[in-house]
């Protein structure tokens, strides 16, 4: 293993304090392991927070600012956080008009969030809507399985609830637009390698030179199967085709995510990108918005995944509003 | 027999759990390496460390506090979703004993239901889904039917723990239909749950600590 770390024990409490250092609009409370925003919303708009093991950056902490989340519980690398670090993310950025959670449909996630919204509600009075996205076509969604997997439709309703609470809608109204979105999203993802957990010291999974794994998960997890590895263009198709039989895209404005696993270089999401947009045109769906990069990563696997959110007019506009986070940034 | 189980002798049971966890740690990774994360093992070491170290630094003299402090601990230090599943169980428990310095076998019988309602309700699982509770109800039921038969709470203690062994090498055939082992469906089959046998650790913790009282 060779990576630019102290210890493996320590690479979140470091990664923390570097942020901090990087990012002086933020607040991060190296105790709690909660990233707050240095200047907190006005009181009376509703809260988003949101979280869950860290080794996915951006994501989460790299979305707290204006425009997007209030605050972000980083657990350790791969493991959800605590219910007390829920807690404490909720008590720090509610403004007294409720506090809406996203959670990424994971076992261990779910109930740490549940339980922490259950001793903010208990010890604050607090009001927390719990808003899950599932949206990884690569896991059947059955009575027989955890459900699918929450990945990259997580930043699109990050960014589009994040809007609506900052234009002052109530705590029912933002928490059934985040559902909207989550509803209205599918992901699916492709690996060249594996990551590499600090902790464990060695890559989750073997893939042997020449293959890929299709249908990964952000934990290195294994995938759906595994493939020769083939061309840009039939790659793209892996992606795209799994995604349009899962819902229908056409005849509403698209936003596509194609988003980096970490260790893919910008120039090789383009050559995917170029692929999937021409897939996308002759499958008759209209792209209105756009974003290329690496956004929902797993440490430093090499791949890429897409995901693509049927939106509306009012998910555009509030798309389209302004935005100041470490990780997206546009508008004003 | 109406044994009392006093908080002295349940800090002991918490106690051979930490020892059972540390000494297990490599055994419980390695099932979980299989059809989970890799993470069981370190995450129990690392939560009952914590509530060993809890109450060395204030022991507990009323059981609602010792088991609520035991869950507690354990929600914030373990992670994953064996945190709040363990953590939940413990609150349950305390919560059903309230505030006594002991309890009977009977009484105690009816908090380890109450926690495994908790368990139930945090997981949404039932029995047969290849989770903890393959372990945990049976475990309980033995106990419970040991104590309406006026048996010493150490026997129950040890029939508890076979039963709950009984339950986690049941788990191997099952296919998981709950958390990460569920995304490996049929690929899970042949597999001990990691869940199942860290309980099945409780329960032969129980056992030990309760060897030896009223011999």
């Amino acid at each position: 293993m060779k990576k630019l770390i102290n210890t493996p024990d320590s690479v979140l409490s470091d990664a923390l304090r570097g942020l901090a250092a990087a990012h002086p609009e933020l607040r991060v409370d190296a105790d709690a392991r909660v990233v707050f925003r240095a200047a907190p919303k006005r009181a009376g708009r509703v809260a988003l927070i949101s979280g869950g093991g860290s080794g996915h950056e951006p994501l989460h902490a790299g979305f707290v600012g204006p425009g997007m989340l209030d605050a972000a519980a980083c657990g350790e690398i791969f493991t959800s956080p605590t219910p007390d670090q829920v807690q404490a993310a909720i008590a720090g950025a509610d403004t007294g008009a409720g506090v809406v959670q996203i959670v990424k449909n994971y076992t261990g996630d779910v109930m740490n969030f549940e339980m922490g919204a259950e001793l903010a509600e208990l010890e604050s009075g607090t009001a927390v809507e719990t808003v899950l996205v599932a949206d990884d076509v690569a896991v059947e969604d059955s009575t027989h399985t955890a459900g699918r997997r929450g990945v990259g439709t997580t930043l699109f309703v990050e960014k589009i609830a994040g809007a609506a609470a900052e234009e002052g809608q109530d705590l029912a109204s933002v928490a059934d637009l985040a559902r909207r979105v989550a509803a209205a999203g599918r992901s699916m993802g492709v690996a060249l390698t594996s990551s590499t957990v600090p902790a464990a010291g060695k890559p989750t999974f073997d893939l042997p030179e020449g293959e890929i794994e299709v249908g990964i998960g952000i934990h290195g997890e294994p995938g759906r199967r595994r493939e020769p590895l083939e061309p840009a263009s039939a790659i793209a198709k892996l992606l795209v085709e799994p995604v349009l039989a899962d819902l229908d895209f056409t005849g509403a404005p698209t936003i596509a995510l194609l988003g980096g696993m970490g260790a893919t270089p910008l120039i090789e999401l383009y050559v995917m990108y170029g692929e999937v947009a021409a897939l996308l045109e002759a499958a008759g769906v209209r792209v209105a918005r756009r974003l290329v990069g690496n956004y929902v990563t797993s440490l430093d696997m090499a791949g890429c995944s897409l995901t693509l959110l049927r939106a509306d007019d009012e998910m555009l506009r509030l798309w389209d509003a302004p935005v100041a986070t470490p990780g997206l940034r546009w508008g004003e | 027999m109406m044994a009392e189980l006093t908080a002295v002798l349940l800090t002991g049971w918490l106690h051979e759990f930490r020892a059972s966890v540390a000494a297990q740690r490599e055994y419980l990774t390695e099932l979980d390496s299989a059809i989970g994360d890799a993470d069981h093992g370190a995450n129990l070491d690392r939560g009952t460390a914590a509530v060993v170290a809890a109450f060395e630094q204030a022991p507990a003299t009323r059981l609602d506090d010792l088991f609520k402090r035991t869950g507690m601990t354990l929600v914030s230090s373990v992670g994953g979703a064996s945190g709040p599943l363990f953590g939940t169980f413990f609150l349950r428990i305390g919560a059903s004993l309230g505030p006594v310095a002991s309890t009977t076998g009977a009484d105690f019988g009816a908090a380890l239901s109450a926690g495994l309602g908790g368990v139930e309700t945090r997981g949404k699982a039932a029995l047969g889904e290849k989770t903890m509770l393959d372990a945990l109800a049976p475990a309980i039921d033995a106990w419970d039917s040991a104590v309406a038969r006026h048996k010493h709470v150490r026997e129950a203690a040890v029939l508890a723990a076979t039963a709950a062994a009984t339950g986690r090498d049941a788990t191997a055939p099952l296919v998981a239909t709950k958390g990460r082992a569920s995304y490996l469906g049929e690929r899970s089959v042949g597999h001990i749950d990691p869940g199942a046998a860290s309980t099945t650790l409780l329960f032969e913790a129980l056992a030990t600590a309760l060897d030896g009282v009223g011999k």
